[in-house]
């Protein structure tokens, strides 16, 4: 692999929970993510696939620097950049930038579509000198595939797909190395995504960018990524290119979350194998002890209760295969779903 | 279930002949500040007992509008309904009084929305909101109807319901909440379940768990279901027959092996290239070019032409008719039909 943009080594972050009103004190905390540790390659998209609650999004503003990390480190390229404050961390902020899940939210109804994309050189002016700003909006525009005369309008005049798009320019206009996409086609008609993914697989290769794609759709994750991470309760359960992930998934979540993904091809309800999890996922306030996917693995045994599985290449994979898994049971499922 | 329902009961045990629920050309507009937004135009579909009928179609293609129009819940203003029928067990319910619709409702023709948290009253229980469809149909006293509260909650496996029938909806989970909605819809035995994207909002293990007790409900109670989404995973999963929708007409009916197998229609086809498999990771994906049309402003002749990789002068004059779908030499397709002046030449394309 070539060399590591980020690396995020040990990541954690609490949320305290306290009680009491003038004496506070804390009870507790939400451990919305956990001790994940994970590289991203230059011009590589690394998948994050979980259900909702798992930390996926938390993991998203922890690495923006949005919300402070409890403990462990965020480097991009060598330097730990969670700590940073002030300047320091406004120069690193231009490097990575967030595409949003809501293009009807995330942009200001009272802006135009030039004040949107150009706001970031507000910030950053020394990207764009105030004179060029209006010509820079305007090849963001066309970069992204609107017309560059609609700059004085505003987001209602757009449809959903076309304010992604939108969404998608102001993620540009710092030429940031890494665009952290927080579920950008989710909010989309299906016809609509298809345009959207295949805009930012263009761009990536044209700019040569780093994607952190989270998503929960599992199908839109493999089409796109290099790699794979899935997420449980706050942890990384396992993480693999995507043939690995998506072929020899070895963790019991990742097996269970895979055979419920609806194929599109009613050849396949008959001769599928789907695994029904029991129950729902568990608050991540008072995780369970051990392996946090335990109570709802059918594979669990006492020993789960007891040992955390950390999250390595088990000893029993070999060849292609092998991949880091956080199970004590970890193996390929025979007649792995499709 | 042995609920004290035995009116509906030997209703529905008297054989019908005929499709439970039959839509006829119905129109659906909406006046708006610009104008008259024609949100259905004509849709025709039937659906028979223990059958599963998937409505497809994206945002604004008209497909909630026309579930609305059946149950009878759309706000009239600003929609009304210049044209059509919606035959219930052969009577138009569009001509019935306010009284006798409200009778079918929720005893015969039940919904499930979307959204279980904002169709839930968040100051009652779960357990006063399902016992009220006792209370309200059937003059249930509260304790009777607190028991069947609970007995429905166990038959849609809601772990110890009966310590949980006083509990509000905010202290369930996302998939408990369909669940109690499921509950909810099938608490009078109706012949008939509209569910409107049940699974959109949840996790697809829960996704899965929703659909596995939808489906089994509905075979169990022989009930005709209409799936209303724009997933073409759930639909493959699940459905019967397909009617796909595009701006507010039905643009191909089909049996769902054969709509994924040859599909008749270029949307159709459109939308089933442009999915990204699991089983199959593509290239550059597929897609079709331009948006939705604006209901204000529809495109004249086919609704689809402007994105349609095969119009021609025809589709952008003529509005198509489903036309019969057959094979080569004329046979038959039962249940197949496609609004393209094309359809031929679609089914071959593969």
């Amino acid at each position: 692999m070539a060399e590591p943009i980020l690396e995020v080594k040990d990541l954690v972050k609490h949320y305290p929970l306290s009680q009491g009103i003038l004496f506070k004190k804390q009870v507790g905390a939400v451990k919305a993510v956990d001790g994940i540790s994970f590289d991203l390659a230059k011009g590589e998209t690394l998948g994050i696939v979980g259900e909702s609650g798992c930390g996926k999004s938390t993991l998203a503003k922890v690495l923006m620097n949005l919300e402070r990390a409890t403990s462990g480190q965020v480097l991009f390229k060598g330097e730990d950049i969670s700590k940073l404050s002030g300047q320091a961390l406004k120069a690193v902020r231009r490097n990575i930038q967030m595409v949003f899940q809501d293009p009807y939210t995330s942009l200001n109804p009272r802006m135009t579509v030039g004040d949107i994309i150009g706001e970031p050189y507000e910030i950053h002016p020394e990207v764009a000198p105030k004179g060029d700003r209006r010509k820079a909006v305007q090849d963001l525009l066309d970069v992204v595939g609107l017309n560059p005369e609609y700059i004085n309008r505003y987001p209602h005049q757009f449809s959903g797909g076309q304010r992604q798009r939108i969404g998608i320019a102001r993620g540009l206009a710092l030429k940031p190395e890494i665009i952290i996409c927080d579920e950008p086609v989710s909010a989309l008609d299906v016809s609509v995504q298809a345009q959207v993914i295949n805009l930012l697989e263009q761009l990536q290769s044209e700019f040569e960018l780093s994607y952190m794609f989270i998503a929960h759709d599992l199908s839109i994750v493999r089409h796109i990524s290099d790699r794979v991470g899935v997420m449980y309760l706050g942890k990384m359960v396992e993480i693999g290119t995507d043939e690995q992930i998506y072929d020899n998934a070895t963790h019991p979540y990742t097996q269970a979350l895979l055979s419920a993904v609806p194929v599109p091809d009613p050849t396949a309800r008959e001769n599928r194998e789907r695994i029904i999890l029991s129950g729902d996922i568990p608050s991540p306030a008072n995780p369970p002890s051990g392996c946090r996917f335990r109570t709802r693995c059918w594979k669990a045994e006492d020993r789960c209760a007891e040992e955390i599985p950390l999250l390595a290449v088990p000893s029993v994979l070999e060849g292609p295969a092998a991949h880091e898994s956080a199970c004590h049971f970890a193996e390929v499922r025979e007649s792995a779903a499709a | 279930m042995t609920t004290a329902v035995d009116s509906t009961r030997s209703k529905r045990d008297a054989p019908y002949e005929g499709p439970l629920l039959d839509v006829r050309d119905l129109h659906v507009e909406f006046v708006t500040r610009d104008g008259v937004a024609k949100a259905v135009n004509g849709v025709d579909y039937s659906v028979r007992a223990g059958e599963t009928l998937a409505v497809l179609g994206e945002s604004g293609s008209g497909k909630s509008v026309t579930a609305q129009a059946i149950m009878g819940i759309l706000d009239m203003p600003p929609a009304r309904i210049p044209r059509g029928e919606i035959r219930f067990r052969g009577r138009d319910m569009l001509k019935m009084g306010k009284e006798e619709r409200r009778k079918i409702r929720g005893q015969e023709i039940a919904m499930i929305f979307q959204d279980a948290l904002s169709s839930l009253n968040p100051v009652l229980s779960v357990g006063f909101q399902l016992g009220e469809m006792f209370r309200a149909h059937q003059g249930a006293s509260r304790k009777e109807a607190r028991d069947k509260a609970v007995e429905l909650m166990d038959r849609v496996r809601i772990p110890a319901a009966k310590q949980r029938v006083n509990d509000y909806p905010h202290q369930f989970s996302g998939g408990m909440r369909q669940r109690i909605m499921i509950a909810m819809a099938l608490a009078l035995e109706p012949d008939l379940i509209i569910a409107d994207e049940p699974t959109t909002a949840l996790d697809v293990t829960v996704q899965a768990q929703v659909m596995d007790l939808l489906a089994e409900l509905q075979a169990e109670y022989n009930m005709g279901l209409i799936l209303i989404t724009h997933d073409l995973g759930v639909v493959a999963d699940v459905a019967d027959k397909i009617a796909v929708m595009y701006a507010g007409r039905i643009v191909e009916t089909a049996p769902v092996h054969e709509l994924y197998a040859r599909p008749a229609h270029p949307y159709t086809r459109g939308l089933l290239d442009s999915i990204p498999r699991l089983d199959q990771k593509g290239q550059e994906l597929y897609a079709i070019k331009g948006l939705p049309p604006n209901l204000l402003r529809i495109p004249k002749g086919c609704a689809f032409n402007p994105r349609c990789p095969r119009a021609q002068d025809r589709c952008r004059a003529e509005v198509p008719e489903l036309y019969p779908v057959t094979e080569d030499d004329g046979a038959p397709l039962a249940g197949r039909g496609s609004a393209c002046f094309f359809w031929k030449e679609t089914l071959h394309d593969r």
